[in-house]
C-alpha cells in the first residue's frame, strides 16, 4: 500500500513539475536592419574571356549589386567588405562561422561564377551564422551580359528566404521622362531596372505621353498619347517593341490600367460632359460601361482577384474613393476623411489601397484597408501623386514635384519610393526628371 | 356646471404644476454614466528588487532592529494569553524536515497568533538586499510559516485570475522584473521578418534548456513540423528568426538563483501585434 502511495506521490510531483514550465511571451522585436555580409563571388580560374566584360571584376560587381539592393530595402545592413577575414573561395566552401560572427553579421552570402562556352554560371549560398548552417543554395546559367539580372534574381531569392516575402529586385519601372523648361516639357516614355540602371527611352518625345501602366502578367505596357491633339490608348510590348493603338476615344480619356489577368483595360472617358468607367477586352476590343452616374468617375483600379474595382468619384460632393463589384454593382464609399482623395490603386496583396490625398494645400501619399479603415498617411509634400505598387505590395513608387519660381526655374519632378510602414523613403535616381511611374511584375516568375 | 368644471380644471392643473416643480424626482436629469474603461489585470510580484540607498539602508536596519525587539516583547506577552487553535498541528506537512525544538516552539507560537496585524508588512515587502539580512537561523520557522502563507495566497490568486498573463506569473519561477529583463534582452536581438501575413497564427514556441550561466544547451521549436508544411514558408522564416534571436542573445539574462526552476524555459514568439502596427 505504502509503495503505491509512494508511486502516486512521485507521479503527482512529476506532473506538477511538467506543468510549471516557465513561459515568456515575446511580442515585440526590433526593426533594425539585419547585418548581412555579402562576400565577393569567387571567379573560377577556368573562366574564359567574354566580349567587353572584365571577368575578374564580375564577382565584385555582382556582389555590389546585391548589396545595393539590400541596402535600398532598409531591412538589411550590408557590412563593409574591408572587415571580411575569410577569402571568397574558402568562405563559399565552408565559412568559419565564428569569424563572420565576430563582425556582427547574422547572415552571409557567398558564391562563385564561371564563364564557359559563352555561358555565365553563377551559384550562391546563403548561410545562417547564428545557427552555423546553410539556408539556401542555388545556381543560374545565362548569357554573361545578363549578369545584372542574375544579381537581382539572387537578391530576390535571399530576400524571400530571410523575410518570407517575395522579392522585387528583378523588376523594371516605366515612367515618363521629362526634359526642358516647365512650360515646354518634352515627355518621353522611359524604362529602367528598379535600381535605376539600364534606362531606355521608348518614344521620341514628339507626342505627349501620359500614364504608362504595366500589365501584371507580362511585359506589355498601356499608355496614353496625344496624336494631333486627340487622346489615344496604346499597347506596347517591351520585349519586341511592337506598338499598337487600342482605340480612339472621343472626349477625354484617363488612366488606362490592366485587369489582374491582363486581358482587359479599365479606364475612364468623358462622353457628353460626363466621365464614367469603362472596360475594354484587349482581344475582342469590346467596350463595356461599368458606371452609370452623373458624377465624374475616374482612376479605376482592379482588386488582385479581379472581383472588385476601386475608383474616384465626386458623387458625394468632394472627390472620394469608392469600391464596387467588377460589374458596377454594390458601390460603396470607403474614404471619409477631410480633404480630397485621388488615384486609388489596389495592392497586389489585396489588403490595402494606396491613394493621393490633398488637404490644406499639401499632398499626401497614404494607404487604407480595402474597406476604408486604417487610413495611414505615409508621406507629405508640396506636390506628389500617382502611387504604384511594387509587385510584392511592400513598396510604393510615386513622383514628387518641387515648387518653381515665377519664371519656371527650380522646378523638378523626381521618382520616390516608400515602404508601407512609412519608413525608408528614398529617391530613385533617374537620368532626367520623371513622373507617372509604374512598377512591373517580376521578370523571372 | 361650467364654472365648477373650470374650477376643477384649474385646481388639477395647479396641483400637477406643484407636483412637477416641488418634487425633485420629476425634474431629475438622467444619470450620466461614466464611460466604461477597460482595465488590464497585471500580476505584480510581492517583492521588489530595487536595492535601498546606503543611507536609507542604515535607517531601515535601525528601525527593523527596534521593531524586532518590540515584536519579541509583544510575542512573549501574547503567547501567554493566546490559545492554540486545534487544527494548526494537523495542517503541518508530514514530509517536512523536523526542526530543532526551540525553533518548533517558535513556529508554533507564530502560528498560534490570531491577530492578523502581527504579519508585519515591512517583512513582506523586503527587497532582495534586505532579505539576506533578515534571514536569521532563529527565525527559520517563522520564514517557513510565512512561505506557507504566501503559497496559499498565490493559489488563491491563481484561482481567481483567468487572464493568460497568469501563466507568466512569478508563481512559476521568475518574478515580473526577471521576466521583463529576459524579454527586453530578446526584444533587442529579435529582428522581426516584415513580410509575414498578420491574419494567420504566427505563434512560434521555442523550448530551451539552459546552463546555469544562461547559455543554451538545447533548443527546440515545438511546432517544427509546421515549418515544412506547404504554404507555411513564412512560418519557417519566423521560427528561424526567433531561434537566431535566442542564439545571438545568449547568455540569457536569468536569475542567479533558482536554477532548477528556469533550467527549462519556453519562449512564445508572436509578432502579430507588431505587424498589425
Amino acid at each position: 500500500m505504502k509503495f503505491f502511495l509512494y508511486i502516486f506521490v512521485v507521479i503527482f510531483l512529476k506532473f506538477n513539475v511538467a506543468h510549471s514550465l516557465i513561459e515568456v511571451d515575446i511580442t515585440r522585436g526590433n526593426l533594425d536592419p539585419l547585418p548581412i555580409a555579402v562576400s565577393p563571388l569567387h571567379v573560377d580560374v577556368e573562366s574564359e574571356k567574354y566580349e567587353n566584360i572584365k571577368i575578374k571584376e564580375l564577382g565584385i560587381l555582382i556582389s555590389s549589386v546585391i548589396e545595393k539592393n539590400f541596402k535600398s530595402t532598409g531591412l538589411f545592413n550590408p557590412l563593409n567588405k574591408d572587415a571580411f577575414i575569410q577569402k571568397p573561395d574558402i568562405a563559399h566552401l565552408k565559412p568559419r562561422f565564428e569569424d563572420w560572427r565576430l563582425i556582427t553579421a547574422q547572415a552571409l552570402v557567398t558564391g562563385k561564377l564561371l564563364i564557359k562556352d559563352n555561358k555565365l554560371k553563377v551559384e550562391f549560398r546563403l548561410w545562417d551564422l547564428a545557427a552555423s548552417q546553410e539556408m539556401t543554395a542555388l545556381a543560374f546559367t545565362t548569357t554573361p551580359s545578363n549578369w545584372r539580372r542574375v544579381a537581382h534574381i539572387i537578391s530576390d531569392k535571399i530576400y524571400e528566404r530571410l523575410t518570407g516575402e517575395t522579392g522585387y529586385f528583378d523588376t523594371r519601372i516605366i515612367y515618363v521622362s521629362e526634359t526642358g523648361p516647365k512650360t515646354q516639357r518634352v515627355k518621353k516614355l522611359a524604362i529602367m531596372d528598379q535600381d535605376g540602371a539600364n534606362t531606355k527611352y521608348l518614344t521620341l518625345g514628339n507626342e505627349l505621353v501620359l500614364t504608362p501602366r504595366f500589365n501584371p502578367t507580362n511585359q506589355l505596357v498601356t499608355y496614353m498619347s496625344y496624336f494631333r491633339n486627340l487622346p489615344r490608348v496604346y499597347l506596347l510590348d517591351i520585349e519586341t517593341g511592337i506598338q499598337e493603338v487600342v482605340g480612339n476615344f472621343p472626349g477625354m480619356t484617363f488612366a488606362p490600367r490592366f485587369s489582374p489577368d491582363g486581358k482587359k483595360i479599365i479606364m475612364s472617358f468623358a462622353k457628353d460632359g460626363n466621365s464614367d468607367i469603362y472596360t475594354m477586352d484587349i482581344e475582342t476590343r469590346l467596350v463595356e460601361k461599368i458606371t452609370e452616374d452623373s458624377s465624374i468617375d475616374t482612376s479605376p483600379s482592379f482588386s488582385p482577384d479581379g472581383k472588385y474595382i476601386c475608383f474616384n468619384s465626386d458623387r458625394s460632393g468632394l472627390q472620394q474613393i469608392y469600391t464596387m463589384r467588377a460589374d458596377g454593382s454594390n458601390v460603396k464609399r470607403i474614404s471619409f476623411g477631410n480633404g480630397i482623395y485621388g488615384t486609388p490603386v489596389w495592392s497586389p496583396r489585396g489588403d490595402l489601397i494606396a491613394f493621393t490625398k490633398m488637404k490644406s494645400g499639401k499632398f499626401y501619399i497614404g494607404v487604407m484597408r480595402s474597406d476604408g479603415t486604417g487610413e495611414r498617411l505615409l508621406t507629405e509634400n508640396y506636390y506628389q501623386e500617382a502611387p504604384s505598387w511594387s509587385p510584392n505590395g511592400r513598396l510604393l513608387v510615386f513622383y514628387r514635384e518641387t515648387k518653381s519660381g515665377k519664371d519656371g526655374t527650380g522646378f523638378t519632378a523626381k521618382l520616390w519610393s516608400i515602404d508601407i510602414t512609412g519608413y525608408n523613403e528614398r529617391e530613385l535616381k533617374t537620368e532626367t526628371d520623371a513622373s507617372d511611374p509604374s512598377w512591373s511584375s517580376l521578370l523571372s516568375k | 356646471m361650467t364654472k365648477s368644471l373650470i374650477y376643477s380644471l384649474a385646481f388639477h392643473v395647479s396641483m400637477i404644476l406643484l407636483t412637477v416643480l416641488s418634487l425633485p424626482f420629476m425634474i431629475r436629469e438622467p444619470v450620466d454614466l461614466p464611460p466604461i474603461i477597460s482595465v488590464e489585470l497585471i500580476q505584480i510580484s510581492d517583492k521588489t528588487n530595487i536595492p535601498y540607498a546606503p543611507k536609507a539602508r542604515k535607517v531601515i536596519e535601525k528601525v527593523k532592529e527596534k521593531e524586532k525587539e518590540k515584536e519579541k516583547e509583544k510575542e512573549k506577552e501574547r503567547v501567554v494569553s493566546e490559545q492554540a487553535p486545534p487544527s494548526a498541528k494537523a495542517k503541518e506537512k508530514p514530509d517536512r524536515i523536523p526542526l530543532p525544538k526551540k525553533q518548533d516552539e517558535k513556529k508554533e507560537l507564530v502560528k498560534k497568533k490570531q491577530n492578523p496585524k502581527e504579519v508585519k508588512p515591512e517583512i513582506r515587502q523586503a527587497s532582495e538586499f534586505e532579505k539576506k539580512e533578515i534571514i536569521d537561523t532563529n527565525q527559520i520557522a517563522a520564514l517557513i510559516d510565512k512561505a506557507k502563507e504566501e503559497s496559499a495566497e498565490v493559489e488563491k490568486i491563481e484561482k481567481k485570475l483567468t487572464q493568460s498573463s497568469v501563466k507568466n506569473s512569478f508563481a512559476k519561477g521568475l518574478t515580473l522584473s526577471e521576466e521583463d529583463a529576459l524579454r527586453a534582452q530578446i526584444f533587442g536581438c529579435w529582428t522581426v521578418p516584415l513580410g509575414l501575413p498578420y491574419d494567420v497564427d504566427l505563434l512560434v514556441r521555442i523550448k530551451l534548456e539552459l546552463k546555469q550561466d544562461g547559455t543554451i544547451s538545447k533548443s527546440e521549436i515545438l511546432d517544427h513540423e509546421r515549418m515544412n508544411r506547404p504554404g507555411q514558408k513564412f512560418y519557417k522564416v519566423l521560427a528561424e528568426s526567433a531561434l537566431r534571436a535566442v542564439r545571438i542573445c545568449q547568455p540569457l539574462r536569468v536569475p542567479q538563483t533558482g536554477y532548477d526552476k528556469w533550467k527549462t524555459i519556453q519562449l512564445n514568439f508572436n509578432p502579430t501585434e507588431m505587424l498589425k502596427g
